[in-house]
């Protein structure tokens, strides 16, 4: 096995302990707004649809890529606008002492 | 391997810190008082990465990347200013593009490499489209389910688990053919089909409420395949994103099969939703005691602690509002108001959260189940709005009952008890509750809008406006 291969698995089982460690913590409360952002975040992979899309190496690869950014892009602003939505509701309660 | 060029250095770069920022933008989100900050540190990122990727020296044309971008920003926003009602149809359509975006891409890297793909690289693309392409139909099918397009009711037939494991079964035989043969290309699109079929059929046999966790089982299914997209392509940043998205997904697939006493597997391939035909004919005889607005006002009034229990109901009718109004109305006579909240009261994970936020409940006064508990035996009123199977007493005590075992909100613990409900027909999953046969338990018959409001009314300002 290729070097490289290696270093992969490595990262991925070092952002899984993340993940697990760091989204364990996150309150009940927030799971809707974890869900959406978490949602956003995995639209990174609209980085190899653009090039993809940018190499336009045949004609297949380059339609494919033009959908997958179209789908992606729309998750990565829809996906942080509903969560900053979200969060901006949620208030605590001195904000509103009669 | 070729050596890296200048500016290869440089968008590895913002790969790095991207996904340096991604993680502290999940860290940020524990709290309600850094999460905003969560949000802008996600977005730094992706801007980084995305304009980081536009230098890549590769690409030739930027034609299409621009026309998809502003595209898919077009339908990103209306996507992300949906009403909070309907967040769990969004969040399952966004699990849906995303594995479509993910399933494509693989595709096209298949064509493109074949018929010389390496065995590991297959191995992965193989896992990244059939997971891609499962939660792509999936997620649709979860959508169009949660939006009603869909029958909610779960469909069932004899030897459904057999099918569909026969489907997933295939689509993996055929995984590992092209493992081994990866110049078998008449055989690729057959290993997107069959998932895509599956897929579908998978959700067919599952009810709305099980929905919290079927959207959170898709969630990790996405960012799984994303994980495995970024293998394909080594990029480390996606194998990040992809596992942090993966992870989260599963934590909270588990959190909602406890909070529902099921395993996965019962989720999947047990179909819940049916009528249980009705236990024991005693029931009938037991009586049942009801109480009107100006009672149960009364009584609210009288209390130092009132519990709200909130369910889908009363979402379903756009309570949230009035509930407030009660909140302001109790708090001001000085009466210590919270709200206990059961990990699937709502269409997905968190969902009657954001519901009760939305209609400025302050986030402090909203309990989770563990909270709640211990809360009930000094709880002088607790008020269950719209909720039913997850304050069943019989979850606790009656071995026969179809939701022994799991975790309920023991709202029976209090001084008294009273139930907004529009009728005694038995809930979402057609178990009935001997709660409402309690003698601490009073029944509020009615619409949750209408009755909530008239409470209102009546502690306000006597029911003046009639």
């Amino acid at each position: 096995m290729k070097s490289d291969l290696i270093t992969s698995l490595y990262v991925f089982m070092l952002a899984a302990f993340i993940g697990f460690e760091v989204i364990r913590r996150v309150s009940p409360l927030l799971h809707t707004p974890l869900m959406s952002l978490t949602n956003a975040l995995d639209a990174i992979a609209v980085v190899g649809a653009i090039i993809l899309a940018g190499k336009q190496e045949t004609r297949l690869a380059t339609v494919l890529g033009t959908i997958a950014i179209v789908a992606a892009t729309s998750n990565v602003v829809g996906g942080f606008l509903i969560t900053d939505r979200m969060l901006k509701m949620f208030k605590a309660s001195r904000t509103q002492k009669p | 391997m070729t050596p890296m060029v200048g500016s290869q250095y440089v968008i590895q770069l913002t790969y790095l810190i991207a996904t340096g920022l991604f993680i502290l933008s999940l860290k940020w989100l524990s709290s309600p008082t850094t999460a905003r900050r969560g949000v802008w540190a996600g977005e730094a990122g992706m801007l980084l990465a995305i304009v980081g990727t536009l230098f890549y020296e590769g690409i030739v044309s930027y034609q299409w990347v621009a026309i998809a971008l502003v595209l898919g920003s077009i339908i990103g926003v209306p996507l992300g200013k949906v009403a909070m009602t309907a967040v769990p149809q969004r969040t399952a359509l966004s699990h849906a593009f995303g594995a479509l975006c993910v399933t494509l891409v693989g595709t096209a890297e298949y064509y493109l490499r074949a018929p010389n793909v390496p065995r590991f690289t297959m191995s992965v693309l193989s896992l990244e489209v059939i997971l891609g392409s499962l939660t792509f139909t999936g997620s649709l099918m979860a959508a169009g389910k949660l939006q009603e397009v869909l029958p909610q009711r779960p469909i069932t037939y004899k030897g459904q688990n057999f099918v569909n494991l026969g489907l997933l079964a295939i689509a993996i035989g055929i995984a590992v053919y092209l493992v081994l043969h990866p110049d078998a290309m008449y055989l690729y699109p057959a290993m997107v089909a069959i998932p895509l079929v599956f897929g579908v059929m998978m959700i067919i046999p599952i009810g709305g409420a099980d929905m919290p966790t079927v959207i959170s089982l898709l969630n990790s299914y996405a960012g799984l395949s994303a994980a495995a997209m970024g293998f394909v392509l080594d990029s480390k940043l996606l194998i990040v994103a992809g596992s942090l998205d993966g992870a989260s997904g599963f934590i909270l697939s588990v959190n909602m099969s406890k909070a529902m006493n099921r395993s996965f597997s019962n989720v999947l391939f047990g179909a819940f939703g049916q009528v249980q035909p009705a236990g024991d004919a005693a029931q009938e005889a037991r009586s049942v005691r009801s109480a009107t607005p100006e009672e149960a006002a009364a009584i609210l009034s009288a209390a130092n602690k009132v519990v709200v229990v909130p369910g889908y109901g009363m979402a379903v009718a756009q309570a949230q509002h009035k509930v407030r109004e009660l909140y302001d109305a109790l708090t001001k006579r000085g009466v210590d108001v919270k709200f206990g909240i059961h990990p699937v009261a709502g269409r997905m994970p968190g969902h009657m959260n954001v519901l009760l936020a939305e209609a400025d409940i302050p986030y402090d006064k909203l309990m989770d189940m563990d909270e709640a508990n211990p809360d009930f035996p000094q709880t002088d009123v607790a008020l269950v709005i719209g909720a039913n199977d997850v304050t069943n007493p019989a979850a606790r005590s009656d071995a026969s009952s179809p939701i022994y075992g799991m975790p309920i909100l023991d709202v029976d613990k209090a001084r008294t008890v009273m139930v907004i409900k529009r009728s005694m027909s038995p809930g979402f999953a057609g178990i009935d509750n001997p709660l409402y046969y309690l003698d601490n338990n009073l029944m509020l018959f009615g619409d949750a809008k209408q009755f909530v409001g008239s409470i209102v009314r009546e502690m306000t300002g006597g029911g003046g406006h009639g």
